[in-house]
């Protein structure tokens, strides 16, 4: 299977702000994968890089085999919607469309139009007049005439209501079903991601916490519950993300791909938001450390 | 022809909760041999689920001989999980019945007549009792 994406090394920095370090990924195709983390924590930085919309600082970032926004046809193969789904206000929903096929060497103009019916809009209807759902519809319509091999989405559904986000996510699996493309989307709702993802890239703190897919990192991950433990007396395949003790018991989140033979312990499944959860809280820890070490 | 439903918080995969959901349509004889489950598409846009989830499910059905893929028509029901059992189930529920609201007199809540239920089913097959 051939990389989507793949990432060594890579950095971008802004000023003296590193909003993306130490980044090496390597994604396989046809996934729909989800890119989750708090604010800041360098989601959008990562998204134009792959686009190619900014250059990295550090090491190197390959998207569909090529270094992103050198070549025009690679770009024709990438539908890309910014973050807040950005349309013209004053342009009709026709006019995007027109729009669309004028600048894309690739264009499929029934594909467009059918799902603009489909979707129930006006073609006459101003952009500015849509609502928030339907103005995120017709972003990812023009980003999906374009046939893409990979679909970009920076936080596509992080504005829109429950429905709205639920008819947007069908329509984009849909797409992923009839034309086979690849999807990188980013959000910090994993609720939603857990249907829709089979990929997954946990990233804190501008660094990658965790990459893999997603039944994997289901399969090695478990909460182990029991009597007070030490974290070192652990057998060494047990990698610990989290812990908690009170005085009497230890809540441990470790990842192995070995079987849990301690019997002292309760071992459950991990659902993906728990998982996300202990990634993110073991990164903002790290970030927290760093700031710290750089400040002294 | 059956409809999925997704429950996020179970904690059972999604892909597990169709391949569950077709036994158990299979075992209620809501499914009969020739039956077409619904396309990939479908399931996608019913439950704005991943397609590879879905077709993870349908290879599992496969795999356990209870559907075949027939390429570019669907997947059609090839075995079902009923056997000669199904004409016990209409006593069975009866009984069931009956023994369930005895344990409602009894002052159970459906939690704890869950639980109870749950745990000698767990017991009584760790005996090796069928």
């Amino acid at each position: 299977m051939t990389a989507i994406l793949e990432a060594n090394g890579l950095g971008k920095r802004y000023g003296h702000k590193w909003a993306l370090s130490g980044c090496t990924l390597a994604i396989p195709s046809g996934k729909v994968v989800g890119l989750v983390g708090p604010n800041g924590a360098g989601k959008t930085t990562l998204l134009h890089l792959s686009v190619g919309l900014v250059r990295p600082t550090t090491g190197s970032i390959a998207v569909l085999g090529g270094r992103p926004g050198t070549a025009p046809d690679k770009l024709a193969r990438i539908g890309f919607v910014a973050q807040d789904a950005p349309t013209y206000a004053t342009l009709s929903v026709r006019d995007h469309l027109r729009f669309g096929a004028w600048m894309n060497p690739i264009w499929d103009a029934k594909l467009a139009e059918d799902r603009i019916a489909r979707l129930g809009l006006d073609p006459r209807q101003k952009a500015g007049q849509l609502s928030g759902g339907q103005r995120a519809q017709l972003a990812l319509t023009l980003a999906v005439a374009k046939r893409p091999d990979l679909l970009v989405l920076d936080e596509p559904i992080a504005s829109l209501d429950p429905l709205a986000r639920r008819e947007f996510l069908q329509g984009l699996m849909e797409i992923v079903a009839e034309h086979g493309a690849s999807v990188i989307l980013s959000s910090h709702i994993v609720a939603d991601l857990e249907r829709v993802c089979d990929y997954l890239v946990v990233l804190v703190g501008s660094r990658v916490q965790i990459a893999g897919d997603i039944g994997d990192l289901l399969t090695t991950h478990h909460r182990l519950t029991g009597p007070r433990h030490d974290r070192h007396a652990l057998p060494s395949d047990q990698q610990v993300i989290g812990e908690s003790h009170t005085d009497r018991q230890s809540t441990l989140v470790v990842r192995t791909a070995k079987p849990i033979l301690d019997p002292s312990w309760l071992v459950e499944q991990l659902d993906l938001e728990d998982l996300v959860l202990a990634y993110m809280t073991r990164g903002a820890a790290q970030d927290r450390r760093l700031k710290l070490e750089v400040r002294w | 022809m059956i409809e999925f439903h997704l429950d996020a918080r179970s904690g059972v995969p999604p892909y597990q909760q169709v391949v569950q959901q077709v036994r158990h349509a299979l075992r209620l004889g809501l499914l009969d041999v020739g039956d077409q489950l619904p396309t990939v598409k479908e399931v996608v846009a019913a439950l704005a689920i991943n397609p590879n989830t879905v077709l993870k499910a349908y290879k599992e059905l496969e795999h356990l001989g209870l559907v075949v893929a027939r390429p570019g028509i669907g997947i059609f029901v090839a075995r079902t999980l009923t056997d000669d059992s199904l004409a016990a189930h209409g006593p069975l529920r009866q009984d069931l019945r009956r023994w369930l609201s005895q344990a409602r007199r009894a002052g159970l809540d459906d939690e704890s007549i869950e639980a109870l239920f749950r745990d000698v089913v767990r017991s009584s097959s760790a005996e090796g009792v069928a």
